[in-house]
């Protein structure tokens, strides 16, 4: 069996055991034996490759908790294989596939349809999220029990924020006794109604209409009182201000089950580099003040905010190659998520582990994913990052079928150069 | 000839002193082949300019015709109905399609923030931005300025009071940046619903009561309020505005006794300005009229020629 191997020499950081160290990891039948200093000390596996990895790091393969692809119905965007190879690229080893396809994901055959699909053609891990309201109207509650059973990970009303709070209460309420997290986007309907960017001089000045932070913060604080309110476990998916993961923090202390997550860009990125109309950064939640930016950091290294999404949103140039009001949302961001995560650790403001436990460990946490760890028993899926490897970002090495990076030529610090699902090899640099 | 370093005019903003300057001066010469009775020149003989208006606009885009025609060039107008071009590619590819004709000059107005930019990226001759969204409108500021400058024989250190709906106006973007590159003070007085997030920091002063706003003015800029923002949406109702925010002769005493009445039209009458304001002796909407035709002729003519600098040996009076 090619999925068993041995690496040597290597650091290893796996925050499911708050551990940092220089060892080995032994991978046999794609599961882990051990990972660690000690690892070597019963000796090594006969017949298994051994592979000296000094200088690098291996990291429990990262969890994007929301990935955007376009199969069903846009496969020219993305199909759930284009999807895992990018993923495979940035270290990433499971993703949750939001229910945001056409048709949307939220019956039982196509979860299923999803499941197939990702066994036969993916790389990587690939979790389908069902979702919350049939037809992401809003309106009615889809069948979490059966979806559930077919294999959905959570509910999610996906880019579609949801307004009705009866349905919400009702959502919550019903989902908790099935033990199913809901992930939600929040966005008021009126406050943030026709707007593009983020509200303020840039804006203005563009002449784009602006997003204000109450849009995000309002609803937000709203869903957060009907959690504490039906014991259900919420999600807030992605956060843009730092508000937002105040009104998270002070829910907690009310006791509520609530964690929540920031997109990558809204961690690295600001409203200036909008520039003069740049569509790859016009994303929802809008990217944000330098400020906000800085204080999201602060809140991802406390604790306050648990994980870090890619918010992979693949978009074709008819979405984007229009008047910057005209466009579509989103941008890719499988393949540069480590290494754009990895500028919080250069510049000091997050500490590694914490990072790796934000893009891997929690997630796996918050969605019950069998991921997440390298501990003995575990599934080997393992991320080889070189830390100091410096790269630039090319369009033309894009592997993702969409090529709408916010980081085109961007120039990174560390790098993914192996990829291991299962203890198979799925990337090598 | 001088130098102008610009190969598109899509707003004010990267125009230095200097470049306005030479605009205003070289507008001036063109208001006088305007006066005479041979208007038209050579200047751009043989040069193609098309007008493509996805926004409807008699105005502006019978301004820009006129201004191109008396410079000599050939002017095609290219008005895309509204409702076939909800769609952005038909920007692009409306712009793509035109560009394999071999224009000069594009004159582009769209609704949305941005799309001039967008096209020039896309295309190989000069655009000009004749009115993007809530952005710029570049040409508008310009005959304002020039305007402006002709009657008060200065730009710097005049105060100018901007009114109305600054929130939608791209007009009045363009001559807050305009005005404060050539030293003037600018005011904006409107209610706060109608001022866009952090104008305080745009280089304007910020009243919200007419008197105070206008208290020494040497102009007067009244912006048109769209009728669909009046009723209830932005401003309680019409008669509300007017009574607040319409200038009338009373409002019109706090200004200086001087003061220039200004309206970029087209004007809604008894909402914004009282019908004996706009056709009183302060007015000088009439003149803004013909100030933009000078001052399309010289944007056009300086862009032009500064890319075709052979032009100004073969054809125009210009040296």
């Amino acid at each position: 069996m090619s999925q068993s191997i041995v690496l040597t020499n290597i650091r290893i950081i796996d925050p499911s055991r708050n551990l940092d160290e220089i060892g080995t990891i032994i991978v046999k039948d794609g599961a882990i034996i051990a990972a660690g200093k000690d690892a070597s000390n019963q000796g090594l596996p006969d017949g298994i490759d051994v592979k000296d990895c000094k200088g690098l790091l291996a990291v429990p393969g990262l969890v994007d908790a929301r990935v955007f692809v376009g199969e069903p119905g846009a496969e020219h965007r993305e199909t759930i294989e284009s999807a895992s190879r990018a993923a495979a690229v940035g270290g990433v080893t499971s993703f949750i596939a939001m229910p945001d396809t056409d048709p949307v994901i939220d019956d039982i055959a196509l979860v299923e349809f999803m499941q197939k699909t990702a066994r036969d053609k993916a790389v990587v891990n690939v979790y389908p999220a069902a979702a919350l309201t049939k037809g992401l109207a809003g309106v009615e509650m889809t069948e979490f029990g059966l979806l559930r059973e077919a294999g959905a990970v959570c509910f999610t009303n996906g880019r579609h924020p949801l307004h009705d709070t009866l349905v919400l209460r009702r959502a919550m309420t019903y989902a908790r006794e099935f033990g199913s997290v809901i992930a939600l986007e929040t966005r008021d309907k009126y406050l943030g109604a026709g707007g593009v960017m983020n509200e303020g001089l840039l804006a203005s000045w563009l002449g784009l209409s602006g997003i204000p932070r109450e849009a995000e913060i309002i609803p937000l604080e709203r869903d957060l009182r009907v959690a504490g309110l039906t014991k259900g476990a919420y999600h807030a998916a992605q956060i843009s201000v730092p508000e937002s993961a105040e009104a998270i923090e002070i829910a907690r202390k009310r006791g509520a089950n609530v964690t929540c997550g920031v997109s990558i860009n809204n961690l690295t990125l600001n409203e200036n580099d909008i520039g003069e109309y740049r569509t790859f950064f016009k994303l929802s939640p809008p990217l944000r003040g330098e400020d906000d930016r800085v204080k999201m950091v602060e809140a991802l290294a406390n604790g306050t905010i648990d994980i870090i999404v890619s918010s992979h949103d693949p978009q074709d140039v008819d979405t984007k190659r229009l008047p910057f009001a005209d466009a579509a949302d989103g941008a890719i961001g499988l393949e540069t998520l480590l290494a754009a995560a990895l500028r919080l650790y250069h510049d000091g403001s997050v500490p590694l582990i914490r990072l790796i436990d934000a893009l891997s460990t929690r997630p796996a946490t918050i969605f019950g994913l069998d991921a997440g760890t390298l501990k003995p028993g575990a599934k080997a899926d393992i991320a080889v990052i070189d830390l100091e490897e410096p790269w630039i970002v090319s369009k033309d090495a894009i592997v993702s079928r969409s090529k709408n990076t916010p980081f085109e030529n961007a120039r990174f610090t560390g790098r993914v150069v192996q990829t291991y699902v299962a203890g198979k090899l799925v990337h090598a640099l | 000839m001088d130098f102008f370093p610009h190969r598109h005019l899509l707003g004010i903003k990267g125009l230095s002193e200097q470049d306005i300057t030479l605009l205003l001066d070289r507008a001036d010469e063109a208001v006088k082949i305007s006066r005479q009775r041979e208007k038209k020149t050579s200047t751009l003989r043989g040069l193609t300019q098309i007008n493509l208006f996805f926004e409807a606009s008699t105005r502006t885009q019978s301004s820009f015709e006129l201004a191109g025609k008396r410079l000599g060039a050939d002017v095609m107008n290219m008005s895309v109905g509204n409702s076939s071009v909800k769609k952005g590619e038909t920007l692009i590819d409306t712009a793509m399609t035109l560009n394999a004709m071999h224009p000069d000059v594009l004159v582009v107005r769209h609704s949305s923030a941005g799309a001039a930019a967008l096209l020039a990226q896309k295309v190989s001759c000069s655009v000009v931005n004749a009115g993007d969204g809530q952005h710029e409108h570049p040409t508008q500021a310009l005959l304002d300025a020039l305007t402006i400058r002709r009657a008060k024989g200065k730009l710097s250190r005049i105060i100018v009071a901007i009114c109305g709906d600054v929130l939608h106006s791209r007009v009045a973007r363009s001559n807050i940046l305009l005005l404060n590159q050539m030293g003037a003070r600018v005011r904006v007085v409107a209610p706060a619903t109608l001022l866009p997030s952090g104008i305080a920091d745009m280089g304007a002063e910020v009243y919200h009561s007419m008197e105070e706003g206008l208290k020494g003015a040497d102009v007067v800029m009244m912006l048109r309020l769209q009728r669909e923002r009046m009723a209830g949406a932005f401003v309680p109702s019409v008669r509300e505005y007017f009574r607040y925010y319409g200038l009338d002769a009373e409002k019109l005493k706090a200004a200086k006794e001087d003061a220039l009445v200004m309206h970029p039209g087209p004007m809604n009458r008894g909402v914004e300005i009282a019908s004996e304001i706009a056709d009183g002796p302060q007015s000088v909407i009439e003149q803004q009229v013909e100030m933009g035709v000078a001052v399309r002729m010289a944007v056009m003519e300086t862009l032009l020629l500064s890319q075709n600098p052979k032009l100004s040996e073969n054809g125009g009076p210009r040296t």
